[in-house]
């Protein structure tokens, strides 16, 4: 069992059928195909500044489904991208991860050695980073790099791999790859150098991809493009995708799942539908009703204030000093998870031929007194 | 009678492309004309290399346009001299669209504010002072905090920050250069929010540029939709949500992801060859003219 209570999202602990319900709060282990492909369990990563731990990311805990999309929404510092290096171990000092477990298929990617992680890193989990100009390297022509993956992963040899990367290039609907796989990155458009990035990235056909605002650079009709695309990708690969964005109305077309980040600790977990017509936390309601999209010419309901600064995190509940809704035991301590009931239809989906539970949760002290243990030890943050 | 007119705008960059061949000309804004009444918050939309930014530019002469004319309240903003011109620029200001590159880091923030009161000899340092804490009060920020450098405010302060300085010489006209696009999304809403209320206050005239168009229609009652440099659709916002005439607007339109999960997704793909590029605009409705 988990140290906070009931706390654990991890659905490898609901059974795939629905029938036995009561299951729902012990940790039986379930059978393989039953797991999550990752579950991201308790982590918390931050930085050492000064001889101080930072936290940047707080206990955060979720998992990702066999060929889903799970969307993990915050503002610029709320964590979400820290928690995409994490997965894939590729945190620099100062940062680090200092607890946490990351099951990604029942091994534990913080146990494994770094020439394993180099393994699967690239192949099994694969990165899109949001700027494709800086991820891409430019004196080597995109049809170099993708290459360069397919032969470190040993998909392809030097004779075949330049054939494999016309088939990529075409996969994702770049016009004439046998030509653009000669071109260099400055010579392509920002939709095709995304473009160029997918590719690569699904280079050896990685079970879980994980996009950092693919699009955020993009206009916003390539960006609807690059979204059709991911999506269409997904269900022929049949691959997990965790989409990381700022963008609600992205969310809204590509997740199964969302998880909503602030100040470094997921506040709010729904189903997309559920998120979206039951928002409960007063972060993911203030940021649903601040979307223009009422009268013309009327007020924007603002959220109040700015985002706290990494380390001077509030006591409590972090959301506590711009939220509307805040009453005597907010500022007092973090608030523990609270699992809704189930909102109609949506309680279950169908996936893979069988009914997954879908948990709504959240974190604050409108559904629920419970307490969330500070995983801060006193004096180190 | 309109307080900005903009007739046949063109700018022209030549590109050399290498020691015999003739420049390359890009055609970054091209035949533009439209006009913005006193107290309208005019919305100019259009992607990245639409020619929106260099369009906003060359109102203010801030680049100076190939040919066509501005006019600004009647008079030929293309043939003041440079004193005059520094004169005009009162009335006329530009906030940019990034809080991180145009505030100077080494200054402090009253005197980033102060700096236009400095350079067009506006009353005494004390008179001065006074200015930038009324200055402080009106965008919302706290007086006590003109000591400050500029990384230590969050982006949205900047922002003021930035909008401060725009205002201290009391413009009637503001060129709002994609002021919220690099915000948090909580945060962009308290800008646009601090837009509207000191237009109505200040009764200031915007030219807003955007590429976001749920925004565009939530605070413009006109818009001019611009791509490859022209305009292709303008006119009443609600009309061109409603109908839009152009291929192009209505490809751009279909691309919002609209945040409703229930929302059926109709995507229209823009096919170049569906319209021709230098057709005129045409009058569809009463205040709804389109390139079609």
């Amino acid at each position: 069992m988990s140290n906070s209570g009931s706390w654990r999202l991890a659905p490898g602990s609901w059974p795939a059928s629905a029938e036995s319900d009561d299951s729902s709060h012990t940790q039986q282990p379930a059978a393989r195909s039953q797991q999550p492909l990752l579950s991201v369990e308790h982590l918390t990563t931050g930085f050492d500044i000064n001889g101080r731990f930072v936290p940047a990311v707080i206990d955060v805990s979720f998992h990702v489904d066999a060929s889903e999309t799970l969307c993990l929404v915050g503002e610029s510092g709320s964590g979400k991208s820290l928690t995409a290096l994490s997965i894939i171990q590729l945190v620099q000092p100062p940062g680090r991860i200092e607890r946490g477990r990351l099951v990604f298929k029942g091994r534990d990617l913080r146990d494994l050695p770094e020439r394993d992680m180099q393994k699967i890193r690239g192949a099994e989990i694969s990165l899109i980073f949001q700027e494709p100009m800086t991820a891409l390297n430019p004196v080597f022509t995109i049809g170099n790099q993708i290459e360069e993956t397919l032969r470190v992963h040993g998909r392809a040899t030097r004779r075949t791999a330049r054939q494999k990367a016309i088939e990529l290039l075409d996969a994702v609907s770049v016009p004439e790859p046998q030509l653009r796989v000669r071109d260099y990155p400055h010579q392509l458009s920002g939709g095709l150098r995304q473009r160029a990035l997918i590719a690569m990235s699904l280079a050896c056909d990685p079970s879980l991809v994980i996009a950092d605002e693919p699009t955020t650079a993009l206009d916003v009709t390539i960006q609807a493009e690059i979204l059709d695309l991911l999506r269409s990708l997904q269900k022929q690969m049949g691959l997990s995708l965790l989409l990381i964005t700022h963008d609600l109305g992205v969310v809204a077309e590509m997740a199964d799942r969302v998880a909503v980040m602030y100040a470094g600790r997921i506040v709010e977990e729904a189903p997309v539908t559920e998120l979206f017509s039951a928002p409960s936390h007063p972060y993911t309601q203030g940021l649903l009703a601040s979307i223009p999209g009422g009268a013309p010419g009327t007020k924007l309901q603002a959220i109040q204030g700015t985002v706290p600064p990494l380390g001077e995190l509030p006591p409590g509940c972090s959301f506590t000093p711009r939220c509307p809704r805040r009453f005597e035991p907010c500022p007092k301590a973090h608030p523990g998870t609270t699992i809704l009931p189930p909102g109609g239809s949506h309680a279950t989906v169908e996936r893979n031929g069988s009914r997954i539970p879908q948990v709504h949760s959240v974190k604050c002290y409108l559904y629920s007194d419970r307490v969330e243990p500070d995983v801060r030890e006193p004096g180190t943050f | 009678m309109a307080l900005l007119e903009v007739t046949n705008l063109v700018k022209h960059f030549s590109r050399k492309r290498g020691l015999l061949a003739p420049p390359s000309i890009v055609r970054a804004v091209d035949d533009v004309s439209f006009t913005i009444e006193e107290g309208e918050m005019f919305g100019l939309v259009g992607e990245s290399g639409s020619g929106k930014t260099t369009t906003g530019r060359c109102v203010l002469r801030l680049i100076e346009p190939s040919s066509g004319h501005v006019r600004f309240k009647g008079e030929d903003v293309l043939s003041f001299s440079r004193s005059r011109l520094r004169l005009a620029r009162r009335d006329m200001q530009i906030v940019f669209q990034d809080p991180f590159s145009s505030l100077n880091p080494r200054m402090r923030v009253g005197s980033i504010v102060e700096e236009p009161l400095i350079i067009h000899r506006i009353g005494s340092k004390r008179e001065r002072k006074a200015r930038v804490g009324e200055l402080f009060d009106l965008v919302g920020l706290d007086p006590t905090q003109l000591n400050r450098y500029p990384h230590q405010f969050s982006g949205g302060q900047r922002q003021r920050i930035g909008l401060a300085r725009a205002l201290a010489l009391n413009p009637s006209f503001i060129v709002a250069d994609e002021p919220v696009s690099a915000l948090d999304v909580s945060v962009q809403a308290q800008v646009i929010n601090l837009l509207m209320d000191l237009q109505s206050r200040l009764r200031l005239t915007y030219l807003f540029i955007a590429h976001d168009l749920r925004l565009v229609r939530h605070i413009c009652r006109r818009v001019a939709v611009m791509y490859l440099g022209r305009i292709v659709e303008m006119g009443e916002t609600e009309a061109i949500f409603a109908s839009p005439a152009h291929p192009y607007t209505r490809a751009l339109l279909s691309a919002i992801p609209v945040p409703d999960p229930a929302a059926p997704k109709q995507r229209v793909v823009l096919d170049p060859a569906s319209f021709q590029r230098d057709a005129p605009l045409r009058q569809i409705a009463s205040g709804h003219v389109a390139a079609v």
